[in-house]
C-alpha cells in the first residue's frame, strides 16, 4: 500500500511568491504544506543555497552521506520527473509506482534469500550486503523533494543502489562507488550522479585512475546506455532470477 | 496579499499562538497549558521535551553554528555583556543556561586581567614600603589569580554541559569554575547567594520566563545584578526585512549543511520571533521585583542586553 500519507491542501502550493508566504509555509510543519512524512518545504532560494552548501560539504567531508542525498534532492528537479515518466510508461515501472515497494531489512526475508542458490539475485545481493557490511536501512529518506511521487522515485533510486552494486559486481570502496556513479549518471541523468562521477575520482590513486579510465568507465557508460531503465525492474519479484540472466535482460554488459 | 487563500494565514501573526491551533488543531486541544514551540502550538510539557532534544542534538556543533550564523559577531556581543558587567575580583557569578561556557570563560578572563592590574599596582606601591610592612604582606593569603571570584555554570541539558566541560579542559580553565545541572525555573541554589546572574541566549528557551525571573531574583544577593543577553526585535523596517530574509532563508540551510539538522535551526529562528520584544521583557523583569531595569540594543535590536538590580 501507499506509505506516503497526508494529501496536500489545495491552497498550500500557492503563494510561494512573497517571502512572507514562504516563511509561513515553511514554518507550518504539521499538516499544512508537508507532503509526506519528513518533508521540509523549501523556497527556491533555500534550494539553491542547499545545493551549493551540500555540494561543498560533500566534497569537504566525504563521510557526510547526508549531504550527497541533499544534493541529489535539490538538483533533481529535471531528472526526477523524467525518471518518473520512464517508469510510468513501462508496465513493471508503472506497477512499482502503484505498489511503492520498499527495500528494507524489515521487508526482506534475509534467511530465504540466503538460502537461494548461488548466482541468483537474492543470494548475491545478500552476499554483497554481508561482504561490504552494509545495510539497506541506512538510506536517507527524502526531505526536500516537493512532490510526493518524485520523493518515492528518489527513495527507490537510493534503495536500488545496492542492487546496482550487485548487478555491476562493484564493491563499496571509492573505486567501486565511482563506477556505479558513472553508470547511474548515464541511466538517470541526476546531476548528483554526474557530479559524483566527475569529482569522485579526485581522491583515487594514479593506478586506480588508470584502470578506471581505460576499462571501468567505458564499460559503465556503454552498459548504462545500452540498459533499459533500472528503476523499471521489480527486483523484489526477481530474487530467484540468476544475476547473469537479469543482466542480459536489462542490457548490462558483463563486468571486466 | 495571498492571505485570503488560507484562513490560517489571514489570522496568523508572528505571535498568534492560539490561532495556530487551526492548523495544528489536534495538538492545540491537548490537555495541559498551551504554549508555543517556534510557530507550533504545544503543551508546556511537550515544549520542554522538544527544547531539550533540540539542544541535545545541536550541542556538539553549537559553537561552530554560532560562528557561522552570526559570522562570529556573537563573540562581540558576549564581550560587551561582560564589559557591561565589569566584574571585580571576588565576584560570584551564576551563569544560567550557560551550556558551553562562553560567558563563564569570558568572566574568568576579565577578572583575571583586572586582578593582574590590581597586583601590578600593589607591586608598584610596595616599592616604597618599610621592611615591616613587607613582611606583613607575606602573611596575607597567597594572591589567587582570580582573587576569589567564582562562576557557577548552570544548564538544564546534560549534553551542553558535557561540551562545556570538555571545552574548559581543552582551554585550560579549572580554577573558580563549577558546573551544575539545573533548571532555570527551579534553581538548585540558596537564597541571596550570587552577586551577578546572567542568562545569555537562554531565556528564550525557558518555558515559564516569569518563574525564571523570580528564581533569578531569589538567588541574587541584595544589591545583586541581573543581566540578560538575548535576541530581540528590530524596529527598523528595512533591516527587519533583511534580517528575516537571512534568518528564514539562510540559517536553516546552514543548520542542514553544517550540523545535518534543519529543524533545530528552524526552531531557533522561529523562537526568536516568538520572544517578547524589549519593552515587554523589561516589564516582566520589573514584575519579578527588579529595580532600575533598562536595556541596551546591540545591532539595532537584533540582540538586546537587559539589566536589573535587586535592591
Amino acid at each position: 500500500g501507499r506509505a506516503w500519507l497526508s494529501r496536500p491542501e489545495p491552497w498550500a502550493r500557492d503563494g510561494r511568491s512573497g517571502e512572507e508566504e514562504e516563511e509561513e509555509e515553511e514554518e507550518e510543519e504539521e499538516g499544512c504544506s508537508q507532503l509526506y512524512p519528513g518533508h521540509i518545504p523549501t523556497s527556491p532560494l533555500q534550494k539553491a543555497l542547499l545545493a551549493a552548501g551540500s555540494a561543498f560539504m560533500a566534497l569537504y567531508d566525504p563521510y557526510r552521506h547526508d549531504m550527497v542525498a541533499v544534493l541529489g534532492e535539490t538538483t533533481g528537479c529535471l531528472a526526477l520527473p523524467n525518471l518518473r515518466d520512464k517508469m510510468k510508461h513501462h508496465p513493471e515501472g508503472y506497477r512499482i509506482l502503484q505498489e511503492r515497494p520498499r527495500i528494507r531489512l524489515s521487508t526482506l526475508d534475509m534467511a530465504r534469500l540466503r538460502g537461494l542458490p548461488d548466482g541468483t539475485l537474492g543470494r548475491e545481493y545478500v552476499r554483497f550486503l554481508e561482504d561490504n557490511k552494509v545495510s539497506p536501512d541506512t538510506r536517507m529518506p527524502p526531505k526536500f523533494v516537493d512532490d510526493e511521487e518524485l520523493a518515492y522515485v528518489i527513495q527507490r533510486y537510493r534503495e536500488v543502489h545496492d542492487l546496482m552494486h550487485t548487478l555491476l559486481g562493484m564493491p563499496t570502496n571509492m573505486l567501486g562507488e565511482v563506477v556505479v556513479k558513472w553508470f547511474e549518471a548515464v541511466q538517470t541523468g541526476l546531476p548528483m550522479c554526474v557530479l559524483g562521477a566527475a569529482f569522485g575520482p579526485v581522491r583515487l590513486s594514479a593506478r586506480k585512475l588508470q584502470v578506471l579510465a581505460t576499462e571501468l568507465v567505458p564499460w559503465a557508460i556503454r552498459s548504462g546506455r545500452n540498459a533499459s531503465c533500472i528503476l523499471n525492474v521489480y527486483y523484489e519479484q526477481r530474487w530467484e532470477q540468476p544475476v547473469e540472466s537479469l543482466r542480459e535482460e536489462i542490457g548490462i554488459f558483463p563486468p571486466p | 496579499a495571498a492571505a485570503g487563500l488560507c484562513p490560517c494565514r489571514a489570522l496568523l501573526s508572528r505571535r498568534g499562538g492560539a490561532l495556530r491551533a487551526l492548523c495544528g488543531s489536534v495538538r492545540g486541544l491537548a490537555a495541559g497549558p498551551e504554549t508555543h514551540f517556534g510557530f507550533q502550538t504545544v503543551t508546556e510539557a511537550e515544549r520542554r521535551e522538544k527544547i531539550y532534544q533540540v539542544f541535545e542534538s545541536v550541542a556538539k556543533k553549537y559553537d561552530v553554528m554560532n560562528d557561522s550564523m552570526t559570522l562570529g559577531i556573537h563573540r562581540v556581543w558576549k564581550d560587551i555583556l561582560i564589559h557591561k558587567m565589569n566584574p571585580f575580583p571576588g565576584t560570584l557569578l551564576l551563569d544560567v543556561a550557560g551550556g558551553t561556557g562562553d560567558i563563564a570563560f569570558r568572566f574568568i578572563n576579565y577578572v583575571r586581567s583586572v586582578r593582574e592590574r590590581q597586583l601590578q599596582r600593589k607591586l608598584r606601591h610596595r616599592q616604597n614600603l618599610s621592611w615591616q610592612e613587607i613582611s606583613e604582606s607575606y602573611q596575607e593569603d597567597k594572591s589567587k589569580s582570580l582573587g576569589d571570584s567564582q562562576v557557577v555554570v548552570c544548564d538544564i541539558n546534560k549534553e551542553m554541559l558535557k561540551v562545556g566541560k570538555q571545552k574548559a579542559q581543552h582551554l585550560g580553565y579549572s580554577e573558580g569554575l563549577s558546573w551544575v545541572l539545573g533548571n532555570a525555573e527551579e534553581l538548585p541554589f540558596d537564597d541571596d547567594k550570587f552577586d551577578v546572574y546572567t542568562i545569555a541566549f537562554g531565556i528564550r528557551n525557558v518555558t515559564r520566563i516569569d518563574l525564571a525571573l523570580q528564581e533569578a531574583y531569589r538567588v541574587l544577593k541584595p544589591g545583586g545584578r541581573f543581566l540578560c543577553l538575548e535576541f530581540s526585535h528590530v524596529s527598523n523596517p528595512l533591516l527587519s526585512r533583511l534580517y528575516d530574509l537571512y534568518s528564514f532563508q539562510v540559517i536553516p540551510v546552514l543548520g542542514e549543511v553544517i550540523a545535518g539538522d534543519w529543524k533545530s535551526y528552524q526552531y531557533l529562528v522561529e523562537s526568536i520571533r516568538r520572544f517578547p520584544p524589549q519593552e515587554e521583557l523589561k516589564a516582566m523583569i520589573e514584575d519579578a521585583g527588579f529595580f532600575k531595569v533598562d536595556y541596551q540594543n546591540l545591532n539595532s535590536g537584533i540582540v538586546a542586553i537587559h539589566s536589573g538590580f535587586k535592591l
